[in-house]
């Protein structure tokens, strides 16, 4: 127990401390745990040698989306489509035996709920402020744009929530972002996010907590404080949080897992006092204003490599750091760019729209926003925008998103984790850039041989229709 | 888990630093449900590279990969370090770890140590000609030219390497503390303690 006024992360831990160690390890309880296909097969198969059951199911939502086509899964007679690719039909046919041999909550494939697993959690209501929220998966940060305390754990941390619904944690430092002033027009949540790796690096969090903070985030949507939450780990943080209030209460009223009736009041007034003590202090701050950051896009294969859109692709020697030179070079190899283009001239070939990061309602309206009455450019091959669930889908179907989107010239696709990660059928060409919202530029993400340019969904729609890194303000006024 | 007191052998002098998971292990062998098998896809990219360090015949069967800062970044596959594991690797020296990786390492009986830069600069020079040893039970990492770098470790974690311990079991002895929780959590947070099952 912190004494003493104390940040929302702290007392959030300080709720859920089952036994302290003298060593300082606690045994923290977990509230919600969300599961997938791709790290949860070896830790159902490590309880079933153990000859062990999962301690609370209902806790337990599993749900299919890392290795799922986007294209159709249904055939006209409503029957399921086979997945072609044989690996991955054993790892989600894997799923759909596990969850109810151990009684766990199964979303399908073909179930109207699916969807990115950190796309549903918030969506159902599953996630809450103040939970401690765990997935295989380190984008799980998502969550904490609803207050929670959510971070990704490797598969034998997924076998050890399962078997005794707790984890052995260190607590973490704290780190503030603060924010303020007024973000300009055409800066979005992710032009937020991707300046601040810009600013933090991407090992600055490590160790961390972080909060971010200030009117910027006060002001941001529930959608956009997901998307900030997002990346937290791409600066280094296992998780990133911000202050329920009452968006956030708004958000989550009436959401099919949502607490109703005398539950609801007392996790309301719950979670008003969960906000960070006036007076309590972090371990490290950083601050930021509002003004400085622009539309922001990657130029390398670190998610630290941003520049502002009127900038130039930089060279290495731009660097203080000997071992970030060195990492630049390789990277602006790797890339294909030459220190001193103009961004805005750099061509694209592919466009992704979509991931946990980017795939939310407002994210495929401030992409439609762009493409209304455009159309994508010649040698733009591929450009797809990917709801991340179906209730997005059916959301942006109904306000007729996704006719202004095929008009364009971009294709519609069923939701999942597609371009983001070379896990499913829908990667990019060795050798092709990509205009993409997901979170992670990194070698080989894409597919092999992919050159991924991370931005706004704003963005990447105006890339897919001038077919070169663009700054969208010369699009949209 | 397999328990480790003592690693000693060659070293990969691969040194980058931000290394990150999708390089340790690309997405496409993930699709695996065991945990074997996932060496040979160990550094896929980093291999293409002509003389990488990981097909140099000199260093093949090193158990130990020298590394820059923030080793392990990105997602929070497990996978890296079984493919670390499969290759026979089962330590890794760098100046800093991810949160995630050194949590997964740990669990997989890998045991990372984080020295300073001046120290990796060092063993990085060693490691071409020379092998590294690394003692868990005293905490040290030395070459045979009197090099000689002690390493901190979580005393907890140094426990269950050195015994291999199995955590699961271990938290699963606390069971009777983990329901007085729940009973407690049931009336303070009722909304948290509970889901409604409306779907699926």
């Amino acid at each position: 127990m912190t004494n003493g006024p104390r940040t929302l992360y702290q007392k959030i831990w300080d709720a859920h401390v089952v036994d302290t160690r003298d060593d300082g390890t606690s045994l923290i309880y977990i509230d919600r745990h969300l599961v997938h296909e791709v790290t949860s097969p070896q830790a159902f198969e490590g309880l079933r040698m153990a000859g062990r059951s999962v301690r609370r199911p209902d806790l337990t939502l599993a749900v299919p989306d890392h290795n799922l086509p986007t294209t159709p899964r249904k055939d006209a007679a409503g029957n399921p489509i086979p997945i072609a690719d044989l690996e991955s039909a054993n790892q989600l046919a894997t799923l759909r035996r596990n969850a109810p041999q151990f009684g766990i909550r199964y979303i399908d494939a073909t179930d109207r709920e699916q969807g990115i697993v950190h796309v549903v959690g918030p969506e159902q209501g599953f996630s809450l402020p103040g939970a401690t929220i765990v997935c295989g998966d380190s984008h799980t940060a998502s969550h904490g744009g609803l207050g929670a305390l959510a971070f990704g754990i490797g598969t034998s941390e997924v076998e050890h929530v399962l078997a005794t619904q707790t984890l052995l944690l260190k607590q973490s430092k704290t780190m503030e972002v603060r924010v303020e002033g007024q973000l300009g027009p055409g800066v979005t949540p992710k032009d937020v996010v991707l300046h601040i790796i810009g600013v933090t690096g991407m090992g600055g969090g490590t160790g961390h907590v972080i909060e971010y903070r200030g009117n910027v985030f006060e002001e941001m949507s529930i959608e956009g404080r997901l998307t900030v939450c997002n990346m937290a780990i791409e600066g280094g943080a296992r998780s990133g949080l911000i202050a329920p209030d009452e968006k956030t209460f708004a958000y989550l009223k009436g959401r099919p897992y949502a607490p109703t009736g005398e539950d609801w009041d007392k996790a309301v007034a719950w979670w008003k006092s969960l906000a960070t003590d006036p007076g309590a202090t972090f371990d490290k701050t950083v601050v930021i204003r509002a003004e400085d950051i622009q539309p922001t896009v990657t130029w390398g294969t670190s998610p630290e490599d941003t520049s502002a859109i009127g900038g130039t692709v930089p060279a290495p020697e731009d660097f203080a750091d000997a071992s970030k030179r060195d990492a630049v070079k390789v990277s602006l190899d790797y890339m294909g760019l030459t220190p001193g283009t103009k961004l805005t001239d750099v061509e694209v070939q592919n466009v992704f729209i979509g991931s946990c990061t980017n795939s939310r309602i407002e994210d495929i309206r401030a992409a439609a926003a762009v493409l209304k009455g455009r159309k994508k450019a010649d040698h733009v091959k591929w450009a797809i925008v990917v709801p991340g669930s179906g209730l997005v889908k059916e959301q942006a179907e109904a306000e007729g998103l996704d006719k202004i989107i095929v008009e364009a010239g971009l294709e519609w696709r069923e939701p999942g984790c597609s371009a983001c990660l070379a896990m499913n059928p829908d990667k990019v060409p060795a050798g092709e850039r990509c205009a993409s919202t997901s979170n992670r530029n990194f070698t080989g993400r894409q597919g092999p041989g992919s050159r991924t340019h991370l931005m706004s969904p704003a963005m990447a729609a105006a890339a897919a229709v001038t077919g070169r890194l663009t700054d969208v303000r010369e699009l949209v006024g | 888990m397999q328990p480790i007191n003592h690693v000693a052998g060659r070293a990969y002098p691969f040194g980058r630093k931000n290394v990150d998971t999708d390089v340790i292990i690309p997405a496409h062998w993930l699709k695996t449900v065991t945990r074997e098998g996932l060496g040979r896809g160990a550094f896929e990219a980093v291999r293409k590279e002509p003389d990488n360090v990981f097909d140099d015949p000199e260093y093949a069967g090193a158990p130990i990969v020298i590394a820059g800062d923030n080793f392990g970044c990105g997602s929070s596959r497990e996978h890296a370090a079984w493919a670390l594991l499969d290759m026979g690797v089962t330590c890794v020296i760098a100046p800093s770890f991810s949160d995630i990786f050194s949590g997964n390492a740990f669990k997989n009986g890998i045991l990372t140590v984080a020295l300073p830069q001046l120290a990796i600069d060092r063993l990085m020079e060693v490691a071409r000609t020379d092998p590294i040893e690394i003692d868990l039970e005293t905490q040290t990492v030395t070459t045979q030219f009197q090099d000689r770098w002690s390493f901190e470790i979580d005393p907890f974690r140094k426990h269950c390497l050195l015994n291999g311990l199995d955590e699961v079991g271990m938290t699963m002895a606390q069971g009777d503390a983990i329901g007085a929780y729940e009973s407690k959590a049931r009336d303070a947070l009722p909304f948290l303690a509970k889901t409604l099952a409306t779907v699926g």
